[in-house]
């Protein structure tokens, strides 16, 4: 158990330190950033009690905040995030077999769960970012553009850890 | 008493998520007002250790394009200095010197949000001080929002709340300078009277009428009209002289008779 936790504050730390160092300095069509610090609400055990997801969600969002000086704007998306994602888990695990530890990703979870999962989540989150950001209806078509450039950089990214990590076998 | 903490107890998720959501919006609010809020200024010396940290190990990728722009801008001053010397000297006007610039590397910068920040290796111990103009060797930069001990947060040019009193070179006519372009590269005027006929390539510069900066900095150049139906006044696009996705070292402004200014507009305005 204590194992668990470790793991996943080292995972909260490291990936604050990627996204604020690396990743807000990276620029992809010229001015996208991925997003990527998500991951961490994406891969907490699905036995996180509520309250500590809601809250954790809200800390990892305002530390890229205060870094970024959007005070504010990724501590909200990345809470909606985090509230979704329990109904969102039980919405996909219907008539799907769920071991109590399993641990979310692709291995035990499959490419089509993990996918779809972190697919809608991660839209949530840029959408939310976008709109916040802009805070405008003004060249709605370019915000839209963005969203979906945003989500499938850090979609991208998701999947690619997940096959460089976590040690899955491609199916032949 | 009891249903209604039971109630809360049931639905605690949603309350706490409720509350975060708030607290949120409440911080996005506070945050968007021109002058910066008191968690940039609060955080100011943690966020600035660490990106000056980062910044150690970048900054020797960029050595060659540093000293380029060094031995560029020792050129341009060798210039002035040897056309000072060539002239008399009492025919040039006296040099603004109510101005002091203190040189200032650039930590942390962002380009590609609608409100862009800059952070600053030099802070309250140097002697900056929120509201002081920031410009480099192409042209003007930013304003300074938060001071802590030893780095400063400067607000870009390019940042949507970002207004800047220009004027056109040519004929010296009063515009507005603001940024709601999608690009770091274009800012737009406004405010320029219909009759001024602008053309490609025409310079904007600062107006000198604020107290952050003085006359005469660089700002862009004219690129086209881009004015609406039933405006009155003019608006345009602009290219900025300055590339802000490349900035390195830049130049805090320090306005002497800042204070001297500012009680005098304070008296008049009261009588």
């Amino acid at each position: 158990m204590s194992n668990i936790i470790t793991r996943n504050i080292i995972r909260f730390i490291v990936l604050l330190l990627i996204q604020v160092l690396l990743l807000n300095n990276i620029k992809f069509n010229g001015y996208l950033n991925p997003y990527f610090y998500i991951l961490f609400i994406l891969l907490l055990p699905k036995e996180t009690p509520k309250w500590l997801l809601l809250v954790s969600a809200f800390s990892l969002g305002f530390g890229v905040d205060i870094f970024m000086k959007s005070i504010g704007i990724n501590a909200a998306a990345t809470v909606l995030v985090a509230f979704i994602r329990p109904s969102l888990i039980k919405y996909l695990s219907t008539g799907k077999d769920i071991e109590p530890n399993m641990q979310i990703g692709i291995k035990s979870f499959g490419f089509r769960w993990f996918f779809l999962y972190s697919l809608i989540l991660i839209f949530v989150h840029n959408f939310v970012l976008y709109f916040l950001d802009i805070f405008s209806f003004n060249e709605i078509l370019l915000t839209f553009y963005n969203i979906l450039l945003g989500t499938i950089i850090t979609l991208s990214l998701v999947i690619i850890i997940q096959y460089l990590f976590y040690n899955i076998k491609m199916k032949k | 008493m009891r249903y209604f903490f039971s109630f809360l107890i049931k639905y605690h998720f949603f309350f706490l998520f409720l509350l975060l959501e708030i607290f949120s919006v409440i911080l996005i609010i506070n945050n968007n007002r021109f002058q910066g809020s008191a968690i940039i200024n609060a955080t100011n010396h943690f966020t600035g250790s660490l990106f000056s940290g980062a910044n150690n190990i970048s900054e020797y990728f960029n050595l060659a394009s540093v000293n380029r722009e060094l031995s560029e801008e020792i050129g341009k001053l060798k210039t002035i200095s040897f056309d000072q010397n060539a002239m008399d000297s009492t025919l040039i006007p006296h040099q603004d010197t109510n101005y002091n610039y203190i040189s200032a590397k650039v930590i942390n910068n962002s380009t590609n949000r609608s409100s862009n920040y800059l952070m600053l290796n030099k802070g309250r111990k140097n002697g900056i001080e929120a509201d002081m103009g920031v410009v480099c060797n192409e042209g003007i930069v930013g304003i300074v929002i938060g001071v802590s001990k030893n780095y400063c947060t400067v607000m870009s040019v390019i940042h949507k709340d970002a207004k800047i009193s220009a004027k056109i070179k040519k004929n010296l006519q009063l515009v507005n300078l603001i940024w709601n372009e999608n690009s770091y590269k274009k800012g737009t005027i406004t405010d320029i009277p219909t009759h001024i006929n602008l053309i490609k390539g025409d310079t904007i510069i600062t107006s000198g009428f604020s107290f952050v900066f003085p006359e005469k900095i660089m700002i862009g150049t004219f690129d086209k009209y881009k004015t609406k139906m039933g405006e009155s006044l003019n608006s345009a696009v602009l290219n900025f002289s300055t590339d802000f996705n490349s900035l390195n070292y830049v130049y805090v402004i320090q306005n002497i008779n800042k204070k001297e200014e500012i009680n005098l507009v304070k008296d008049s305005q009261h009588e």
